[in-house]
């Protein structure tokens, strides 16, 4: 049995009357891709917008990595080691592809105000060590060539591949994407495919959120179900797809 | 770097510096008004770049920058004139006046964190508000600030023996105190350029335009908002403070009506109108705002004297008039501003 990555034990949070997560308690080992499914409003992006910080729980908490995660503030997610893209994307619009990436590189560097106004040699080794890992990543998700335009100009699914590059680049040992394959048509997403797999190959766990069972029951190790905030079911593919309460979450029957 | 060494851009730099130096002399000969009012635009320069920091770079509209304006003014004017008997020498003060100034941005920009667009500006045009209305009363129970008559006989800038003030002969040349506080002016400007470059393109000019584009997903790629907007503030209060002290030393004179309401919108209108987020959009921006308003209270009144015999329009009136026509023209026309960084056109051409 692989390592135990990410722990949520008994995570509850509710908008005033609406339980949107009752008592979630799920394990992410290390090098799976993990599998969140379940309907519209089942409560998925509040798990993860309570896992990166940007919701604070009601009750239960995270484990991340053997400590527990601070989840009072967003950016300590990242700094611990989570990064996340977004269900309706959110790139830096007015920035380039590969300034998008180099921010992501904010969070593993240390340059401020002073170093940026004296140009020491420090700092201009850490600025070319940025963008040259930025441009890697650019390389990694294959959208190199689009560089220098604009995140607001790239077509959507470069913008979903850029948006992966700069979760990269917070060097995340968990990248959590929240529906990547939305919206996008067969080839995009048997791309989209390839690149997940190439990540996990390369040491990331991968936890994902997807409407697209196809991709979730072929890619993911594991996959948990959520129905009305509560978990259904935490199992491998195989036996999630045959269990007759998924099935009727999904039917609605 | 080779591109800042080219023979082109080096013809450049080398015209630019020609025309910076012979700037003064020019002026000089409509009379040594139009050097100060060159001086002043350089002093709004400063001032936009500063501002330029905390709207154009990190996105947070302050309508009370004038406040840190107003702080380092006073600092230097209080540890500088008779007022308490201090003579501290300028270039001590100028660093004091900014860490206030600075601490100021810190107090202003701490409880507005969590606000955004609309709100700031109401917040930030609150701050500035009372400041000024502070300084126009703390004359009493202590006079601290000597209330609406101001401070006056502030030490003018002085290195060593070397005063700003009054004529004096350098190398043979005749350089009046305009004259002598352009020349240091302009290395302050270019110093505040500098600077400003740097940051744009740097680790945390990068934080700074990724918290204006999207601030969830600048959290989300774990940059701390809370300080890295606070060090906007800071930032740009310290430049304001710089640019107070500056001001208060050239003038000899500070009272709170320098900093009302409408300096604050008007350095706005510089960042705005030349280009957010674009230095040399700015930089045309603050020169055009400053030197316009007195091309029109020199031109038009004779011009109107010539033509018609006598003066038709008050030409302060038609200030405003123009001037907010000009705006209207502006944001009609060039939605970016009249020179917009290359990213920004290509932005508002793209949604055309």
């Amino acid at each position: 049995m692989a390592e135990v990555l990410l722990e949520a034990c008994a995570v509850a949070k509710h908008f005033g009357g609406v339980k949107a997560l009752r008592d979630v308690s799920l394990t992410i080992r290390k090098g799976e891709i993990y599998g969140l499914i379940g309907p519209n409003g089942a409560g998925k992006t509040t798990f993860f917008n309570c896992m990166t910080g940007l919701y604070v729980p009601d009750g239960g908490g995270f484990t991340f990595a053997g400590a527990t995660l601070r989840a009072d503030e967003p950016h300590r997610a990242a700094e611990s080691g989570i990064a996340r893209t977004f269900q309706n994307i959110r790139l830096f619009a007015n920035m380039t592809a590969l300034e998008n990436v180099m921010v992501g590189r904010h969070v593993r560097t240390s340059a401020g105000v002073i170093g940026a106004m004296l140009q020491n040699a420090a700092t201009r080794a850490e600025e070319m060590a940025i963008r040259q890992r930025a441009i890697e990543l650019l390389h990694y998700v294959r959208i190199e060539d689009r560089a220098d335009d604009l995140a607001m100009n790239l077509s959507y699914g470069d913008q979903r591949r850029l948006e992966i590059a700069r979760a990269l680049a917070t060097e995340p040992t968990l990248l959590c994407l929240d529906e990547p394959a939305a919206g996008m048509n067969a080839t995009e997403t048997a791309e989209l495919r390839e690149l997940i797999d190439g990540i996990r190959r390369d040491g990331t766990t991968v936890l994902l959120i997807e409407h697209d069972v196809k991709l979730v029951m072929g890619l993911c190790d594991r996959v948990a179900v959520l129905d009305y905030g509560a978990l259904v079911i935490e199992d491998i593919p195989a036996v999630v797809q045959k269990d007759q309460r998924v099935i009727e979450a999904y039917l609605g029957a | 770097m080779s591109k800042w060494l080219g023979p082109r851009s080096a013809t450049g730099i080398l015209l630019i510096a020609v025309a910076l130096i012979a700037l003064p002399f020019v002026a000089a000969l409509g009379g040594q008004a139009w050097v100060r009012i060159v001086n002043f635009a350089i002093l709004y320069i400063f001032l936009a770049l500063g501002l330029n920091i905390v709207v154009g770079f990190a996105g947070l509209l302050d309508l009370g920058y004038i406040a840190f304006y107003a702080v380092g003014a006073y600092a230097y004017a209080l540890l500088a004139s008779p007022h308490f008997g201090l003579h501290w020498p300028f270039w001590a003060i100028l660093p004091i006046g900014a860490l206030i100034a600075c601490f100021f941005g810190v107090l202003l920009g701490s409880p507005t964190l969590k606000l955004r667009g609309d709100y700031l500006a109401i917040v930030t045009l609150g701050f500035g508000e009372i400041v000024r209305i502070f300084l126009n009363n703390l004359n009493a129970p202590i006079n601290v600030t000597n209330g609406p008559q101001g401070i006056t006989l502030i030490d003018p800038v002085a290195i060593g023996e070397f005063r700003f003030s009054g004529t004096s002969q350098i190398l043979g040349i005749s350089l009046s105190g305009p004259q002598k506080y352009y020349f240091l002016l302009v290395a302050l400007a270019i110093f505040v350029i500098i600077i400003n470059l740097r940051l744009q393109h740097s680790r945390i000019g990068r934080a700074w335009q990724a918290i204006r584009e999207d601030e969830i997903a600048a959290k989300a790629v774990g940059i701390n908002t809370r300080n890295i907007k606070l060090l906007a503030f800071a930032m740009g209060a310290s430049f304001g403070g710089i640019a107070g002290g500056i001001f208060s030393a050239m003038q000899g004179f500070v009272s709170p009506e320098s900093f009302s309401l409408i300096e604050s919108i008007m350095i706005l209108a510089m960042v705005v109108l030349g280009g957010m987020g674009h230095i040399p959009g700015v930089i045309l921006g603050a020169v055009l705002l400053t030197i316009l308003p007195e091309v029109l209270r020199y031109g038009v009144g004779p011009l109107q004297v010539a033509v018609f015999g006598k003066m038709l329009i008050d030409p302060e009136s038609l200030r405003m008039l123009i001037f907010g026509l000009a705006l209207v023209l502006v944001m009609r026309f060039k939605p970016a501003g009249l020179w917009p960084s290359p990213e920004r056109k290509r932005e508002l051409q793209g949604d055309a």
